[in-house]
């Protein structure tokens, strides 16, 4: 039963394995689900879905596949056969009396509070147990109650085709996981988390664990007296140097930058976090601010740093071909450079073998000569959560020399 | 299911939502431990002890930190205590098993009644911590070699695990388990929750305090938006200081009970007193 579902559910993205596809079946067939589709949808997902990242997913797919079928919401799905097929079709209406009705809507708008009704709504709800036709007070088809269909009370709500309350159709619908996909946002958690993956561990700083199997052999050796030997606990000697882009064609991503810096910084876990900025390129001058005031030689970078540093670069790699491959094609008209800007990437990549590019730029937008010839020095990766994760994987992986043509 | 009608349905102190009811039912007749996601202060903790007390049954905590290890939770054996009672002759160490105690996870197998039993945010530890656990949750059971014995769960017990997605768990181990991420409560949801908080808490001022919080919550640019914990502080706040409803309306007070961070406050109070709707989506 169902077995497309799966299908459909991967074609979507969902990671689901076998495991819990059988776990799902099998309370499927001992009637968790009570034949009902809202009981599917939630008790379906908490054993399909193992993270909400696939809400998203599991909604669609859910959509996609159970979409056609007719929802029956516990009370509402009544509410909703009250309102289908009003008794009497529509009234005619002349346009003076649609102005009239405007103007109604008007009033009515000024005298109620839109919360107010939404409340006395699903009070009259609870209230309700039966159909109505016409009257004024009940939800019910062609009256003039403020609830209901094919009514006419101005302004009030309409109860349509799909309930509003826990329906599983329409929650799919509704699509309301759709910020937590993976490949969509990046907000200061999940960088956090993706940062988290970014460690070393080593034996590091004060000796205070116990190590026992040192502390026995001591003491047998000691013929009983008690010898206790420390270790060093293992710590993160991750260090890591971030250098981003400050150029006017960064300004639209500033926002996912600034994410990405203040999760960066506020991660206890690194041994050490360095931040520089720098404008379109890199030249012989990196910045310690933003607004690129207090700058620093870049050649500071290889005499300071030792080549365990991991360098990450944010920048959308997009310049004019001067800029980037030019003596003295920097874009600040008093700015000269010696040396072309690529040179010193080539410089920057070699000293710290473990760099990436992160591009806050769509893939589909990389194909611009100097991103290319950028991409070719660093390994470049988009500035999303799943993005983040390859770049780190790279980070940690050995470090392979860059490729060069 | 039929059976459900006699399982939990919530308690007096605890508001779940329907499908959290029967997804926790489901848990807990399947026997798989039921994993808890969802932002702080969304009832995760309690959850597990609304559990425990609706269905009568005792809770045991085990609350993760980022130095505990899987091992510490089944048992651990006390080598240096024994190693240092062994210099004096006054104690009996022959017994090994005065040595060696049995963690919650051990504490939770061997006990005579069915229990409740609260892994708490376990993605405080190390990232392979889960991992660890895997075989022990799936038999319920694990192997002491210092005692050459078997310890196995007389009962299963109710396992809830939650969760504050600062790492994410592995796949391995989401697999064995039921999932569900606790949604922020919406306006009616938040209404009876308060309720059960402050049940004498004039209505008006409460809507009013409710529509101002969701109203923050929607600020952009937010670092930490506020939870419930915050809410009901914020409440408490107001009640005590004898705050009319129009006041909350036209200004915030004890904005520090619900923002708590410097940045947060410049950046709602640059958006609440700037240019309309500019900052921030319309409710409706």
């Amino acid at each position: 039963m169902f077995t497309n579902f799966f299908f459909t559910l991967r074609s979507k993205g969902v990671p689901v394995s076998i495991t819990e596809w059988v776990a799902f079946i099998e309370a499927l067939y001992n009637g968790f689900f009570q034949s009902s589709i809202n009981h599917l949808y939630y008790i379906g997902r908490a054993f399909l879905v193992k993270s909400e990242a696939y809400y998203d997913m599991f909604d669609e797919a859910f959509q996609e596949y159970f979409g056609g079928i007719k929802t029956e919401g516990v009370e509402l799905d009544k509410v909703l056969q009250w309102l289908e097929n009003p008794l009497h079709g529509l009234p005619k209406m002349t346009p003076e009396e649609l102005a009239e009705f405007q103007k109604k809507l008007e009033d009515f708008k000024k005298e109620h509070n839109i919360d107010e009704l939404m409340r006395q709504f699903r009070e009259r709800l609870k209230e309700q147990k039966e159909r109505h036709d016409g009257g004024g007070k009940w939800i019910g088809t062609g009256g003039t109650s403020p609830f209901g269909a094919y009514g006419y009370h101005p302004g009030g709500i309409r109860v349509g085709g799909e309930s509003w309350m826990q329906s599983a159709i329409k929650v799919a619908d509704e699509r309301r996981y759709r910020n937590y996909r993976n490949d969509i946002i990046l907000d200061v958690r999940q960088t956090k988390m993706a940062l988290k993956k970014l460690r070393e561990l080593k034996r590091e700083g004060a000796q205070e664990e116990l190590d026992i199997d040192e502390t026995i052999d001591k003491t047998a050796k000691q013929g009983g007296e008690i010898e206790l030997v420390f270790n060093r606990s293992r710590e993160n000697t991750v260090r890591i140097i971030l250098l981003m882009d400050t150029g006017g064609s960064m300004l639209p991503y500033s926002d996912l930058c600034e994410r990405l810096f203040s999760a960066a910084s506020q991660m206890e876990h690194f041994k050490e976090f360095k931040y520089f900025f720098f404008h379109n390129c890199i030249y012989q001058d990196i910045y310690e601010d933003i607004a690129n005031y207090k700058r620093i030689p870049t050649e500071k970078l290889f005499s300071n740093f030792h080549k365990g540093y991991k360098v990450v670069i944010v920048g959308d790699a997009r310049m004019a071909y001067s800029e980037l491959f030019d003596v003295n094609g920097c874009i600040d008209y008093f700015y000269t450079n010696d040396k072309s800007s690529i040179e010193w990437l080539l410089k920057i990549r070699e000293h710290f073998p473990h760099s990436v590019w992160l591009n806050p730029t769509h893939k589909n937008f990389w194909g611009h000569y100097t991103v290319d010839s950028i991409g070719k020095i660093f390994p470049m990766f988009e500035l999303t959560i799943d993005g983040l994760k390859d770049a780190i994987k790279s980070l940690t992986a050995r470090a392979r020399r860059p490729v060069q043509n | 299911m039929g059976n459900t009608a006699q399982g939990y349905k919530g308690s007096d102190d605890y508001i779940a939502s329907r499908p959290l009811m029967e997804i926790v039912n489901v848990s807990i007749v399947l026997g798989k431990p039921l994993v808890i996601k969802g932002e702080p202060g969304t009832g995760k903790t309690l959850l597990a002890h609304s559990i425990a007390g609706a269905l009568n049954k005792k809770l045991i905590t085990w609350n993760i930190k980022s130095t505990t290890k899987a091992k510490d939770g089944l048992y651990v054996y006390d080598t240096v205590q024994r190693l240092n009672d062994a210099r004096f002759k006054d104690k009996d160490i022959s017994d090994i098993r005065k040595y060696i105690k049995l963690g919650k996870l051990g504490q939770a197998f061997i006990s005579e009644e069915k229990l409740v039993l609260l892994i708490d945010e376990i993605d405080k530890a190390d990232i392979e911590f889960p991992n660890d656990l895997l075989n022990e949750l799936d038999e319920m059971s694990f192997h002491i070699p210092e005692l050459d014995e078997e310890i196995i769960a007389k009962h299963r017990p109710i396992l809830i695990i939650t969760s504050n997605s600062e790492k994410e768990l592995p796949d391995a181990f989401l697999r064995r388990c039921i999932f569900h991420y606790i949604e922020f409560p919406d306006e009616e949801m938040m209404e009876k929750i308060i309720k059960v908080h402050f049940p004498d808490l004039e209505t008006k001022l409460m809507r009013e305090a409710i529509k101002r919080f969701y109203w923050i919550r929607e600020v952009e640019g937010l670092r930490k938006k506020p939870s419930t914990s915050e809410l009901l502080d914020w409440i408490k706040a107001l009640t005590l200081g004898g705050i009319s409803v129009d006041k909350i309306s036209s200004e915030i007070p004890f904005l520090g009970t619900l923002l708590k961070n410097e940045v947060d406050t410049e950046r709602f109070v640059k958006v609440s007193s700037g240019h309309g709707t500019f900052g921030f989506k319309r409710r409706y």
